[in-house]
C-alpha cells in the first residue's frame, strides 16, 4: 500500500514553482462584487490608502468613479497617472496608459474594471491583458471585477438575469489572484439605487427594475460568495500541499470533454471547467477532426471553442478520425482519463443507426472503466439548428452542375444504345457514371447523381416511357435495387476517397516534419540550419517567413536573421520583440497586438526563448487545427535545435574556460611555491639564529629588520598572486560564517609590526552577530586598507576601524586623521597601478585595486572620501546574510 | 642519546630540508629527511619516527595522499607545512588525521612549539580530572568552571565545547571536528553555531573578549585553545 499521506512530489514541485513565480511576478488583488454599485472602487481605494500610508509606492493607473463624490474624495492625494487620450473616428476616448505605467514602475498600481475592452488600436484588445503585463513586470495590481465578467460564471449570470454578457475575462488570469469580496445585502443595494447613488448607463435605465430585482441580486450574491469561497478553498489546498499537512491530495481524476463545431460545445466546456474545479482535476478538451474539410464558419466556431477551453485551463488535443467515438476513446485511454463529458444530442439522427448506434450509445458501451457524463447542452441550441458534421446539404452548384451535365451526357449515350441493348443494361451505364463521379466528388453530389440517374432511367427508358409510372413488379424491384446499389456504391467510393485524402494529408504532415528534422540534423552549422528552417516553414505553410534571434540588447531583444524571406518592417519587429519578451504568440489572429500583418510565434525551449518565428500568410483565413498542430510541432523542433546549438556553444565555452582556469591555477601554484620557498628559508634562518642565542643587541635588531622585510616581501608576493588571480577572472569566493573580530585580529597580525607606531582603535558593536563572507578576501581587504594607512600617514596617526549593519549591508570603515586623500578623481585610486602623485615610497599601487576587486567579488562595493574633520575614510559595503536561527538550549 | 625523539621531514625543497635539519638538531631532535612522499613512507616504516613534518605540495604523490597512506598503519603525530590561502588543504589534512600545521614562511619558534604540543599529546595521558590555563580552572569531575576563583555558569553546549577545546589544548581543531563532536554529524557545516557559542564562551572566560587569549581563532581552519 502506498502511503497516501505522502505529498505528491509533482504537486509539491508545482507549489514551489507557483510560490517562486509569485515572488517574481506582481501580485494581483481583485475586489469582486456581485454587480455594479456595491462599492468595489471605494473598497479598492480604501485598501490603497492603507498601503500608501504604510509607505508603499502606490499609483492610480485608471479609476472610474462615475462622478461619485465619496469615491473622488478618497482618490484625492494619491498620485495618479494621466490617461491616454485616443481620437477614434472623432470620438475622444480616454484609456489606461500601459506604457506610462511600465515606465513609472510603481510597487502597486490601481487599475479599475478588469473586464474592460480597450479602444481599438490599443496594444491589447482587453484591459486584463494590460494588467497581466504589469504583473509580469513585477508590479502589484489592485483591480475591480463583477462576478458576471468571469468567463466560467458568465453563462450562469446570463441565465439568471437574461442579459447577455459580452465582456468576460478568462478564469486562468485569476488563478494566482487574491480576492476581496465587496458584499452588500440586496435590500441595501436597492436602497442605494433608489437614493441615486448607483451609476447606471442611460440605456440600462429601463432594465433597472428587471435587473435589480431582489431575486436576481440574491442569486448573483450567492454566485459571488461561492466563487470567492471556492477560490479560497483552492488556496487552502495549495497551501496544504506546500506544507505536507495530512490532507486531501489531488483527486487523481482526469476529465475529458469532447468538443465539436456545435454551438452547444461552449457551454459543455464551461460545465467541465466547473466540475474540474470542484474535483481539483486536470482536464483535456478533445476535438476529433472528421475526414471531410470544415466550412469556414464551422472552423471559426471550432477555433473559438478551443480557445475558450485553453483560456479556462484545459489541455487541447486534436486528432483525426473518421469515427468520433473511436477517436475520443483512443485519446481518453492515452491520457488516462477517468471521466468523459459529452453533450446530450438535440434530436434523433436516423443516419447514426447505420453507423452502429448513436454516438452516445456507442461511447457508453465502449468506454469500459471510464465514467461518462451526458450533459444537456444549454443555451443557444434552439435558436441555431444543429450543424451536421459534414456539408451534406450544403449545395455547391458548381459540382452539382457538373454532375447534371455528366448524367445528361450518359442519358444521351443511353438513348443511342437503347436500340441495341435492353433497358436493364442501360442502368449499368448509369451505375458506372455514378461510381466514377464518386471518385471525384463528395457524398452529397453522389447522392444527387444516384437519385437523378434513377429518375431519368425510369422516365426515359423504363416502360411505360416518358412518365414515372412503373407497371411491373420486376421493374419496380429493378428500380429500387438500382437506386440502393448506386447509392451505396457511390457513398462507399466517396468515403474511401475521403479517407485517402485524409491519409495523404496526414502523411504530408508527417513527411514535412520528418524532412525538417532530417535537414536540421544534417545542417553543419547554425547559418545552414536557420536557412533550412526559413525554407521549410515557408514551403509547408505557404507563408513568407522571418526568423529573429535573441540579442544582448535590451531595447531590441531580437534581430531578424538575414536569410528570412520576409523582411520585417519596424512595426513587425516590435511585435516580434513583444512575442519574444512575453513568450506568447502575437500579431494577426492573436489577442496580442492583432494589428500586425503577420503571426509572430516565440520558439520556446524550456524556460528559455530561442527566438521568434514570424509568418505572413498569403490568405487571411486562420490555419486549420491540423496545420496549427503541425506548426506547433515545427516550432518545438526548431526551438529544440536552436537551444541545442546554444548549449553546444556554452559547453565549448565552459570547457575552454575550465581548461584555462586549470592551467592558470597550476602556473600560479608553481610561481607561488617558487617565490615562497626562499622566503621560508630566510625566515627560518632568522629564527634559527635567534634561537641559537648569544646575540648582541645590534645583531638582534638586524634580525628584526630581516623578519620585517621578509614579512613585507611575503605580503607583496601574496598581492601579486591575488592580482593575477583576479585578472584572470578565476577568483572564487568561499563564504562561511565568521566573527568579524577574528578577521580584524588576523589582519592586524598579518601586518606584523607595521602598525605598531599607530594608535589603532577597533569599534565593533558587541551585539554584532556572526557575518557570512569570504574570510581570506576580507582579511586581505583589511590588510591592504591598514597597510595603506601605514604608507600614507605619519606614525602616531589615529586609525579607527568600525563596523555596523545598515539594512541588508555590512558596512566596514577604516578612518584616519591624517592629511586626507589627494585632490582629484577619488574613484581612480582603485584602478590598478594608480599611485597618488605625491605618494611616499612603499606602495605599489596594487593594494586598493585588490580591495575593490575583493569587495566586488563578494557582491560588495568600496568608496573613499575625505572626512569633514580631516583625514581619509574608506568604506566597504558587503551583503549581509541573515543569521539562521539556532536551536534552543536549556541553561 | 636514545631518548632524543626522531623527526622525519618530508619536503622536496633541498634548502628547507637542510634548514629544518639544522634547526631541529640544534633543538635536540634526531632528524631524518625524505625528498618525496614515497621515500617518506618507506623511511617512516623503517624508522618509526616520533613525529613527521610533511609538506603538502610534493612532486610525486601529493601530501594528502601520503598522509592517508601513512595513517593506515601509523599514529605518529604529523605536522603539515602549508601555504597561505590554502585553508581547504589544511582542513582536509587535519580532518584526514594530521595533528597540526604551520604556514610558510613559518617562524621556527612556532614550529617547535607545535611539535612540543604534538609530542606531548602522543605520549601523555588526556584523562586528567582538572585543567588550568591562566586564570581559568576546570574541574571535569564536578563540571565546575572558575575564572579568577569565581564560579561561572555555562550551558550544556558551552561546557561541552570548552571541554573539547581544553582536552586538545595547543592543537588546532577544525570547525568540522568541533561541530561533529559537540552538535553531532548532521551539523558539520553549521559554522554559525560555532561562532555564536565561541563568542558566548569568550564573554564568560576571557579577560578581554575582544582580544581573546584562551580560545584562539585559526582563520578559515578552526580553533585552538592556548597551550
Amino acid at each position: 500500500m502506498p502511503d497516501d499521506t505522502r505529498p505528491n512530489p509533482d504537486a509539491l514541485l508545482a507549489a514551489l514553482k507557483r510560490d517562486e513565480a509569485r515572488r517574481q511576478r506582481g501580485r494581483l488583488k481583485v475586489f469582486l462584487g456581485m454587480c455594479a454599485g456595491v462599492g468595489k472602487t471605494y473598497a479598492m481605494l480604501e485598501a490603497a490608502r492603507r498601503e500608501f500610508a504604510a509607505g508603499r509606492d502606490v499609483v492610480i493607473g485608471y479609476l472610474e468613479t462615475h462622478g461619485r463624490k465619496e469615491t473622488d474624495a478618497l482618490a484625492e492625494g494619491l498620485p495618479a497617472l494621466p490617461r491616454r487620450l485616443i481620437d477614434h473616428r472623432g470620438i475622444q476616448l480616454s484609456e489606461f496608459d500601459l506604457d506610462a505605467a511600465l515606465t513609472r514602475k510603481p510597487r502597486l498600481i490601481l487599475v479599475d474594471e478588469f473586464a474592460h475592452t480597450n479602444a481599438p488600436e490599443s496594444r491589447h484588445p482587453k484591459r486584463y491583458q494590460d494588467v497581466l503585463e504589469l504583473l509580469d513586470a513585477g508590479i502589484d495590481v489592485f483591480t475591480t471585477l463583477n462576478i458576471q465578467h468571469i468567463e466560467s460564471r458568465a453563462e450562469a449570470v446570463g441565465q439568471i438575469t437574461g442579459v447577455t454578457i459580452s465582456e468576460t475575462v478568462p478564469d486562468t488570469t485569476l488563478a494566482a489572484a487574491e480576492f476581496e469580496l465587496v458584499d452588500l445585502p440586496p435590500e441595501e443595494l436597492r436602497a442605494r439605487l433608489a437614493a441615486g447613488k448607483v451609476y447606471l448607463p442611460e440605456r440600462a435605465a429601463t432594465a433597472q427594475d428587471n435587473f435589480f430585482r431582489v431575486g436576481n441580486l440574491s442569486a448573483l450574491r450567492e454566485l459571488a460568495l461561492r466563487f470567492t469561497a471556492e477560490h479560497v478553498g483552492q488556496d487552502v489546498l495549495a497551501a496544504r500541499q506546500a506544507h505536507g499537512a495530512g490532507a486531501p491530495w489531488k483527486s487523481g481524476q482526469r476529465l475529458l470533454v469532447a468538443v465539436s463545431t456545435s454551438p452547444t460545445s461552449a457551454s459543455l466546456i464551461r460545465w467541465t471547467r466547473r466540475l474540474a474545479g470542484e474535483l481539483h482535476a486536470t482536464w483535456t478538451a478533445v476535438y476529433v477532426e472528421p475526414l471531410k474539410p470544415l466550412s469556414n464558419e464551422d472552423q471559426a466556431r471550432l477555433a473559438r471553442h478551443l480557445a475558450l477551453a485553453r483560456e479556462l485551463g484545459a489541455e487541447i488535443i486534436t486528432t483525426t478520425d473518421d469515427d468520433a467515438v473511436h477517436g475520443i476513446l483512443r485519446i481518453a485511454r492515452e491520457q488516462n482519463v477517468t471521466q468523459i463529458v459529452i453533450g446530450k444530442p438535440a434530436g434523433w439522427r436516423v443516419i447514426e443507426l447505420f453507423h452502429g448506434g448513436s454516438v452516445l450509445n456507442r461511447l457508453i458501451n465502449e468506454s469500459g472503466q471510464i465514467d461518462v457524463h451526458v450533459v444537456r447542452a444549454e443555451g443557444k441550441t434552439i435558436s441555431t439548428p444543429p450543424v451536421r458534421p459534414d456539408n451534406f446539404w450544403k449545395i455547391d452548384f458548381n459540382v452539382y452542375g457538373w454532375i447534371t451535365v455528366v448524367v445528361a451526357l450518359v442519358t444521351g449515350l443511353n438513348a443511342l444504345l437503347d436500340q441495341y441493348v435492353g433497358f436493364y443494361a442501360l442502368a449499368l451505364t448509369y451505375l458506372l457514371a455514378v461510381v466514377v463521379s464518386a471518385l471525384f466528388v463528395g457524398r452529397g453530389p453522389v447522392f444527387y447523381a444516384a437519385t437523378l440517374s434513377a429518375l431519368l432511367w425510369d422516365f426515359f427508358f423504363l416502360p411505360p416511357r416518358y412518365n414515372f409510372y412503373i407497371t411491373s413488379f420486376q421493374d419496380g424491384m429493378m428500380f429500387t435495387m438500382y437506386f440502393v446499389v448506386a447509392l451505396v456504391l457511390g457513398q462507399l467510393t466517396a468515403r474511401i476517397r475521403a479517407q485517402q485524402i485524409a491519409e495523404r494529408l496526414r502523411e504530408q504532415r508527417a513527411t514535412s516534419l520528418y524532412l525538417l528534422t532530417r535537414e536540421l540534423a544534417e545542417s553543419p552549422d547554425l547559418a545552414q540550419l536557420l536557412a533550412v528552417v526559413v525554407q521549410q516553414v515557408g514551403k509547408t505553410f505557404g507563408a513568407e517567413t522571418a526568423l529573429s534571434l535573441p540579442t544582448e540588447n535590451e531595447v531590441a531583444p531580437v534581430t531578424p536573421y538575414f536569410a528570412s524571406t520576409w523582411t520585417l518592417s519596424d512595426k513587425e519587429q516590435t511585435i516580434a520583440a513583444w512575442a519574444f519578451q512575453h513568450r506568447q504568440a502575437a500579431g494577426r489572429g492573436t489577442d496580442n497586438l492583432p494589428a500586425g500583418d503577420g503571426l509572430h510565434l516565440p520558439l520556446l525551449a524550456g524556460t528559455r526563448t530561442a527566438g521568434v518565428l514570424s509568418l505572413r500568410f498569403r490568405d487571411n483565413s486562420p490555419l486549420p487545427p491540423a496545420q496549427r498542430d503541425l506548426l506547433d510541432a515545427f516550432l518545438r523542433q526548431v526551438a529544440l535545435v536552436l537551444d541545442r546549438e546554444r548549449l553546444r556553444d556554452a559547453e565549448t565555452q565552459a570547457r575552454l574556460s575550465a581548461e584555462s582556469e586549470r592551467m592558470g591555477t597550476t602556473l600560479l601554484n608553481s610561481v607561488s611555491h617558487e617565490l615562497r620557498t626562499p622566503l621560508a628559508a630566510i625566515s627560518s634562518v632568522s629564527s634559527g639564529l635567534r634561537a641559537a642565542g648569544e646575540l648582541n643587541p645590534a645583531q638582534r635588531m638586524l634580525l628584526t629588520e630581516l623578519d620585517e622585510a621578509t614579512r613585507r616581501l611575503n605580503r607583496l608576493v601574496q598581492n601579486l598572486l591575488d592580482l593575477s588571480r583576479m585578472q584572470s577572472g578565476h577568483l572564487r569566493t568561499n563564504d562561511d560564517w565568521h566573527d568579524l573580530r577574528d578577521l580584524v585580529n588576523a589582519a592586524l597580525q598579518n601586518l606584523g609590526h607595521g602598525l605598531d607606531e599607530y594608535k589603532v582603535k577597533i569599534e565593533i558593536p558587541n551585539h554584532l552577530p556572526p557575518v557570512k563572507l569570504d574570510a581570506f578576501l576580507t582579511e586581505q581587504i583589511l590588510v591592504n586598507l591598514f597597510g595603506n594607512v601605514a604608507v600614507h600617514t605619519p606614525p602616531g596617526t589615529n586609525v579607527t576601524f568600525s563596523a555596523k549593519t545598515e539594512n541588508d549591508r555590512l558596512v566596514l570603515e577604516v578612518r584616519d586623521d591624517g592629511t586626507g586623500l589627494p585632490a582629484g578623481d577619488v574613484s581612480k585610486m582603485f584602478n590598478r597601478f594608480q599611485r597618488g602623485p605625491e605618494a611616499p615610497a612603499g606602495g605599489t599601487g596594487i593594494g586598493l585595486s585588490l580591495v575593490k576587486g575583493f569587495a566586488e567579488a563578494q557582491g560588495g562595493s568600496v568608496s573613499a572620501e575625505n572626512q569633514p574633520g580631516g583625514g581619509a575614510r574608506f568604506t566597504i559595503k558587503l551583503p549581509l546574510v541573515k543569521l539562521p536561527p539556532l536551536p534552543k538550549e536549556k541553561e | 642519546m636514545n631518548n632524543q625523539p626522531l623527526v622525519l621531514i618530508v619536503d622536496d625543497e633541498t634548502q628547507i630540508r637542510r634548514l629544518l635539519t639544522i634547526t631541529l638538531e640544534a633543538s635536540g631532535y634526531w632528524v631524518l629527511a625524505a625528498t618525496n612522499g614515497q621515500e617518506g613512507l618507506v623511511l617512516a616504516a623503517q624508522h618509526k619516527p616520533a613525529l613527521i613534518i610533511l609538506d603538502l605540495g610534493l612532486p610525486d604523490v601529493s601530501g594528502q595522499e601520503t598522509l592517508k597512506r601513512l595513517r593506515e598503519w601509523s599514529q605518529a603525530p604529523v605536522i603539515i607545512l602549508s601555504v597561505q590561502n590554502d585553508e581547504k588543504g589544511k582542513v582536509a589534512a587535519l580532518d584526514a588525521g594530521a595533528d597540526d600545521y604551520v604556514t610558510k614562511p613559518f617562524n621556527t619558534d612556532e614550529l617547535l612549539a607545535r611539535m612540543r604540543v604534538a609530542l606531548r599529546r602522543s605520549t601523555g595521558k588526556d584523562d586528567e580530572s582538572a585543567f588550568q590555563a591562566k586564570n581559568l580552572v576546570i574541574d571535569f569531575s564536578s563540571r565546575r568552571v572558575t575564572v579568577s576563583g569565581k564560579e561561572i555558569k555555562l550551558s550544556k553546549t558551552e561546557y561541552e565545547l570548552l571541554r573539547l577545546l581544553t582536552r586538545h589544548a595547543g592543537k588546532v581543531l577544525t570547525h568540522g571536528q568541533i561541530l561533529r563532536e559537540v552538535w553531532g554529524p548532521n551539523h558539520e557545516n553549521d559554522t554559525h553555531y560555532l561562532r555564536v557559542y565561541v563568542a558566548h564562551l569568550r564573554e564568560k572566560i576571557e579577560v578581554d573578549p575582544q582580544n581573546p587569549e584562551l580560545i584562539l581563532t585559526d582563520l578559515g581552519v578552526g580553533y585552538r585553545f592556548s597551550a
